[in-house]
């Protein structure tokens, strides 16, 4: 059953750009997303490609190209006190290949990252509930407004310094 | 899968910008924002004012309080007589922040808040919750506990499917078709409170297995219910189906094109009533779903009328599914063998040192997860749900997202509606099954 390309043999982790690709050199994604990596991760038979911020837009097409036509959600940890703080998550699936993908972008306080809507529109809502909760904010994006705290909110909930039981 | 193929050609637009048959751009798919519809009506489409006659458009706020939004949906529609003319979801009004309340919380005290999310299938928030941390804890799961896993999340499908088909039917007009549902989900709730405690937040599915074993006369209790179910279903249907108003309001609503569906992120039984064949059960098994014969309905008409049909499929398909877990139901263990991780019983507790020391540990200091970042994925009623749960090694979590499927498919709203009357939003909506809890969080 185990097909090579889309699920390699070992399930033992690999880290780093080298060994990942090295290990999985046919896979559709190593190969669709080979000018973009600066890190990659095989942990627990997930696949986790690290790409430039500033490549966020093409790195989404090649990986449109490669097969993963779905886009299914993006979000942000934070990683606060660490720099860079905050990473961002894609998530893609190919229907074709039955297989998902993450693709993470790490930026800093201050910094910004490129919307994907132009790639996939579904990216407008999960884009404007990352600048809503995170505070992050996406350049080309329709209109980054907050969509779910109210208009006047101060602060944003989902960061690390921001207290469970919010200011009192 | 012939055809998700087909698909991927046409994407390639050509330079000129205008788009091959069938694709649009993907500006022309993003929902607009509450304030875009305001400012497009007030930009000027001839004067403003009262006169009904002359060349404006009128802007008409539906919701949170509307019955057909299904809890607190806010949509601003910008009307042009009965035809809209474009429309805004407005959304958060049920936002609890469970997302951050997670980061908070142990383990395993997280799984009461997933089934706040998605209150209509908690049992599949749960599983899905509980694959992502068994993941990062790299747990076997043993197959009874897999096997009742699948039981009650189908039956929670069934339940769903339900809640959607009586107040769907109810948005329409079909007042009678609510009560039969009710009746029918009635009985499944008496079958989740015997076996959890609890009738619509059962908390059952755990971190590592299963909370309780269920009582011995439960299987007859549920193979009673899927015996009569069928016939049920062709009451529903013998209600709607031939039904000339039924047909006339569903029929050639709400279309949505296999292709705006994959651009919109729109999955579950809307995805394949737009023609794409993906069901996360069968095309990325989880929980030992390989192990189970069941078909997956699809349909090429692209309206509500298709998803009406796939879903009434579907309430077969689960009874199908049930009984076949049923029947193969192994005996064994409902939880993995990990007694760090899963509280003993409370009889060994009472009874054993080294189980009192566990227990003590796992509800005060709760259990350390190993670094990492996993993410779960179901086919949950209303489409595909995923848990983005990241570990940094303590025994909180560093951050759990959950994907539910209503937020995205929510951005298709307006795509569905556009040009249609007022009349069949009320379809539309009632046609993806929207749950605000999911979406708001």
């Amino acid at each position: 059953m185990a097909d090579p390309i889309t699920n390699p043999a070992t399930s033992e982790a690999i880290f780093g750009k080298e060994a990942v690709t090295a290990a999985m050199a046919d896979h559709i994604a190593i190969v669709g997303l080979k000018d973009f990596i600066t890190d990659a991760k095989w942990d627990r038979k997930e696949l986790t490609l690290t790409v430039a911020p500033e490549t966020i837009v093409a790195a989404c097409e090649a990986a449109k190209a490669a097969g993963y036509n779905f886009f299914e959600d993006a979000t942000a940890v934070d990683w606060y006190p660490t720099e860079p703080r905050f990473q961002i998550t894609y998530h893609l699936l190919s229907h074709t290949f039955k297989q998902r993908l993450r693709l993470i972008a790490r930026i800093s306080e201050g910094e910004t990252i490129s919307s994907i809507t132009s790639v996939w529109p579904s990216a407008n809502y999960y884009e404007r509930e990352v600048f809503d909760l995170f505070g992050v904010t996406f350049t080309n994006h329709p209109r980054l407004t907050r969509i779910m705290m109210p208009d006047n909110w101060e602060g944003h909930p989902l960061r690390k310094d921001y207290p469970v039981e919010g200011y009192r | 899968m012939a055809f998700v193929e087909d698909l991927e050609k046409p994407a390639v637009r050509d330079t000129t910008g205008a788009t091959l048959a069938g694709f649009r751009p993907a500006e022309d798919l993003i929902t607009p924002d509450v304030q875009d519809v305001i400012e497009e009506a007030e930009s000027g489409r001839g004067p403003k004012g009262s006169d009904p006659v002359s060349n404006q458009t009128m802007i008409l706020n539906m919701g949170p309080q509307h019955p057909s939004t299904h809890g607190v949906l806010r949509l601003v529609i910008e009307v042009d007589g009965e035809t809209i003319v474009s429309l805004a979801p407005d959304i958060g009004y049920l936002h609890t922040g469970i997302e951050k309340t997670c980061e908070a919380k142990f383990y395993q005290q997280v799984v009461p808040l997933t089934d706040r999310i998605d209150y209509l299938c908690p049992m599949t928030n749960n599983l899905a919750y509980a694959l992502a941390v068994e993941k990062l804890l790299q747990l076997e799961i043993p197959e009874r506990a897999q096997y009742l896993r699948v039981l009650f999340n189908e039956l929670t499908r069934i339940q769903s499917h339900l809640v959607w088909l009586g107040t769907h039917a109810m948005d329409i007009g079909a007042l009678t078709v609510f009560l039969y549902c009710f009746r029918e989900r009635e009985e499944i709730l008496r079958i989740f409170e015997a076996v959890s405690g609890q009738r619509m937040m059962t908390s059952y599915v755990r971190v590592g297995g299963l909370s309780l074993e269920p009582p011995l006369d439960l299987y007859k209790q549920i193979r009673t219910f899927l015996k009569t179910f069928p016939s049920k279903i062709e009451e529903y249907e013998g209600l709607l189906q031939n039904n000339p108003i039924w047909m006339s309001r569903l029929k050639g609503v709400g279309h949505l094109s296999a292709a705006d569906a994959i651009a919109l992120g729109v999955t579950g039984p809307p995805l394949r009533a737009s023609g794409v064949d993906f069901d996360v059960r069968r095309d990325m098994p989880y929980s030992g779903y390989e192990k189970f014969q069941f078909n997956v309905p699809i349909s090429n008409e692209c309206d509500v009328w298709a998803r009406y049909m796939v879903r009434m499929q579907e309430f077969r398909e689960s009874v199908k599914i049930c009984l076949q877990a049923l029947d193969g139901l192994p005996e064994g263990r409902i939880t993995a063998d990990a007694p760090k991780i899963i509280l003993p019983d409370r009889e060994q507790m009472k009874t054993q040192m080294e189980s009192l020391i566990h227990h003590f540990k796992i509800v005060t200091e709760g259990f350390q997860v190993p670094a990492g970042e996993v993410c779960s994925s179901v086919e949950a009623p209303h489409g595909m749900m995923n848990y983005y749960v990241v570990s940094d090694g303590t025994a909180k979590p560093y951050r759990v997202h959950m994907r539910n499927p209503g937020f995205a498919t929510l951005q298709a709203l307006e795509t569905m509606c556009k040009g249609r009357q007022i009349a069949d939003v009320v379809a539309v909506i009632g046609s993806i099954d929207i749950v605000l809890g999911e979406i708001d969080r």
